[in-house]
């Protein structure tokens, strides 16, 4: 059982967790993932690590609800235990060396994008943010993000906040004025990083891609973390998550990633009724 | 002595109708009765060679189990398995018998072997159930040592250590121990309350079971020595990598690995109701591959409710490797064998769902290296077989994570573990077995591999000290 230090509302569907598992917290890097169950009749829901401390032994997870067991985790509070917690799994995202790199995030992705962004500032990189939300009332991390970033763009769909636009907007605008990064490193739904590769592809900017796609064991056992990369079958658990994003077949991710669409709705529908909760 | 039985058949197991089974997930095989063990034990002619001993991985006393089940000491029967088998009613259900202990038995020559699965597996259940005496955790002899992965390798290498008085922690990936017994096997061939049984006798002789601990992840091999002070450590990771055709079409929606297909069924146990996991609901099924995992496959799809279930195989039914009790326990089921059949193309619609499999047919040539002949695809014979799911069966190879993050661990290229018969690896006091160093096999042969890894880490152990 590991503990839950702390609960925090990002907004009306993403959650902030601090969970007590220092072994986790000793070894864990950014781009890592762990796997959690809130209860002993869960589901094994994969979450990136948003950050550790090594003193007390806390992960931090940020998710978003979107299913049953999402909602399960987020009926949890802060003193309440959850049933597993296994990690840190995958590879890390590489971050030494590089000199100046656009973090491009969007959504809950930006959970992923600003430990990378962060680990990027503390080792002395430049670091452009460009992230981007639906609308106000979506946006998470900005301070964070400020903090960490020497130029920040703020993007929503529908302008209610920042600029009006998606990601690429901002990027194509650096990319058209000759601006070139060591690496572009984007993280959020996958339509939106299928983008960010077609705008840098032309400039042959490396670009690298955080994957999240279904998956069980964490390990390398399952195999429906499969990502087609440069024609080859990736294993996203053990040879990502990252992946160079010019290689990777993002039509093929996306449908994949839609296998238990049917079933998550089932699931959410029965959940809300038969228990009659809202989310929190 | 009880009453020499002649009978040159062995005595039928009792099974659940097959029409109502492939609707339940409850066990098939029901079972002898204690009057049948009785009745089967006396067809064992006791030889004074046992054959049926060296046929055995764990070199069960198999001839002396049996002369007790013949006199009715079940009780007895069972601590004369459990002298050298610490997983007797996992054995008695998931060993290939046939080509092991029963392929031996001297009564097979003319008409059938003794039922010695049959049998140890009855022995082992009337102890689970009679018993109520739990093993008592020895002396501890001061030394601490570790086992990575709790499938039947590491099971049985930790059950071996711990008698020895060691301090033994074996570390689980998965939420649950157990290995391929809990994410693989299915239910209605292994219920898992027996695998459970048999962790809690483990933790009844002081073993510690540390689930949710990836080691090379969160610990490396390296700090398990120094860090953690664990004088041996047995690596019983398994053979968890699914392999893939390579075919058109795998990335589609509604392909899976068996691993993936069993694992949400077994472990995450989507066939119950109130189950939050996940699975796809498929109507036609095809299973590639013949072993037992692809007849595992094809036995859930058709519980979960599919109403055809097709095993694609490239060879022919001899060739099968599956124990011959499934392939005949999945026909009565009413899985449809495709014999002599290979995929060549996944066939997808615009959105990427599966809609068919388009097949080639094979004819077998000469003997190939495996000693079976060679399937050689008959020009012009590819059809297509109107499936909504497929479901790849072929074969794993280790886990990669171990030899990336363990530098010095010496992998063949596959990524097999290189150790000798004791379970040596290239990396002092690191022991392996199982799977992870002979590629995907059986349940004994890694209990094997882990009961001389024990053997071999004790000696390791007293000879430095």
């Amino acid at each position: 059982m590991y503990r839950i230090l702390k609960k925090k509302k990002l907004n009306p569907t993403v959650t902030l967790m601090e969970i007590e598992a220092p072994f986790v917290a000793a070894k864990a890097l950014a781009g890592q993932f762990i796997i959690l169950r809130a209860d002993e009749r869960g589901e094994r829901i994969p979450l990136t690590v948003a950050g550790c401390n090594k003193e007390t032994g806390a992960v931090t997870i940020i998710f978003q609800i979107v299913g049953g067991a999402t909602m399960t985790l987020n009926e949890k509070e802060e003193g309440e235990y959850i049933a597993d917690f296994v990690g840190p799994l995958g590879t890390p995202t590489h971050v030494e060396g590089l000199k100046k790199v656009a973090v491009v995030g969007g959504g809950v992705g930006c959970a992923i994008a600003w430990p990378v962004a962060r680990s990027l500032h503390e080792l002395g990189c430049e670091v452009t943010s460009i992230v981007g939300f639906r609308n106000k009332d979506l946006v998470i991390l900005e301070d964070e993000f400020k903090a960490c970033s020497d130029r920040m763009f703020m993007m929503t769909d529908d302008g209610s906040y920042g600029e009006k636009g998606n990601v690429c907007v901002p990027l194509n605008r650096l990319l058209e004025a000759g601006e070139t990064f060591d690496e572009v490193i984007t993280i959020g739904p996958l339509i939106m990083m299928k983008f960010v590769a077609a705008a840098t592809k032309p400039y042959n900017i490396k670009t690298i891609a955080s994957m999240n796609p279904i998956m069980i064991d964490g390990t390398g056992m399952c195999g429906c973390c499969r990502v087609t990369v440069g024609g080859q079958m990736k294993f996203a658990c053990v040879d990502g998550p990252d992946f160079d994003a010019h290689l990777i077949d993002f039509d093929e991710a996306m449908k994949r990633s839609r296998t238990y669409q049917e079933f998550e709705q089932k699931a959410r529908e029965k959940h809300c009724n038969l228990f009659k909760k809202e989310v929190k | 002595m009880p009453k020499f039985n002649m009978n040159p058949k062995k005595n039928e197991m009792p099974t659940q109708d097959p029409l109502v089974r492939n609707k339940n997930f409850s066990e098939v095989a029901l079972g002898y009765s204690a009057e049948t063990a009785v009745d089967e034990a006396k067809r064992c002619l006791n030889c004074k060679n046992r054959p049926c001993v060296a046929g055995c991985p764990v070199n069960v006393m198999i001839p002396e189990f049996i002369a007790l089940v013949a006199e009715g000491k079940f009780e007895e029967a069972y601590q004369t398995i459990a002298k050298t088998s610490s997983l007797p009613a996992v054995c008695g259900r998931v060993c290939p018998q046939e080509t092991q202990c029963e392929g031996k038995c001297t009564r097979g020559i003319k008409g059938e072997p003794v039922g010695i699965g049959r049998l140890e597996r009855f022995v082992s259940d009337y102890h689970n159930v009679n018993s109520t005496q739990m093993p008592q955790k020895p002396q501890s002899n001061g030394h601490k040592v570790a086992v990575v992965g709790s499938g039947p390798a590491g099971l049985t290498c930790a059950g071996d250590l711990a008698k020895l008085g060691y301090e033994v922690t074996v570390f689980e990936a998965l939420h649950l121990a157990g290995g391929v017994l809990v994410y693989g096997i299915p239910e209605f061939r292994l219920p898992k309350a027996i695998v459970e049984k048999e962790v809690d006798n483990l933790k009844a002789l002081g073993v510690k079971v540390e689930t949710n601990m990836v080691v090379g992840r969160v610990f490396t091999i390296e700090e398990l020595k120094t860090k953690y002070g664990f004088e041996a450590i047995f690596l019983g990771t398994g053979a968890g990598l699914p392999r893939f055709m390579g075919i058109p079409g795998e990335g589609a929606k509604g392909v899976f690995s068996a691993n993936e297909y069993l694992t949400r069924s077994n472990l995450m146990k989507a066939y119950e109701s109130d189950s939050e996991t996940p699975y796809f609901h498929a109507k036609k099924v095809a299973v590639v591959g013949g072993g037992n995992v692809a007849m595992d496959a094809a036995r859930t799809a058709k519980r979960l409710g599919a109403e055809t279930v097709y095993i694609v195989y490239r060879r022919s039914d001899a060739e099968l490797p599956a124990r011959r009790e499934e392939i005949e326990h999945a026909k009565e089921e009413e899985i449809i064998f495709r014999l002599l059949t290979n995929p060549v193309a996944i066939l997808t619609d615009a959105d990427d769902n599966v809609v068919g499999l388009r097949c080639i047919e094979m004819e077998l040539g000469e003997p190939d290296a495996s000693g079976r002949r060679r399937p050689i695809e008959k020009k012009g014979s590819e059809f297509e077989m109107d499936v909504d799911c497929v479901i790849m069966a072929l074969g794993t190879s280790p886990n990669p994570l171990l030899k990336k993050t363990t530098a010095g661990l010496e992998t063949k290229p596959r990524g097999e573990i290189i150790a000798d018969e004791t379970g040596k690896t290239s990396l002092e006091g690191v022991y392996a077995g199982g799977d992870a160093v002979t590629g995907a096999a059986t349940v004994i042969l890694a209990m094997g591999a882990g009961k001389a890894a024990a053997k071999a880490m004790d000696e390791y152990i007293r000879a430095k000290n």
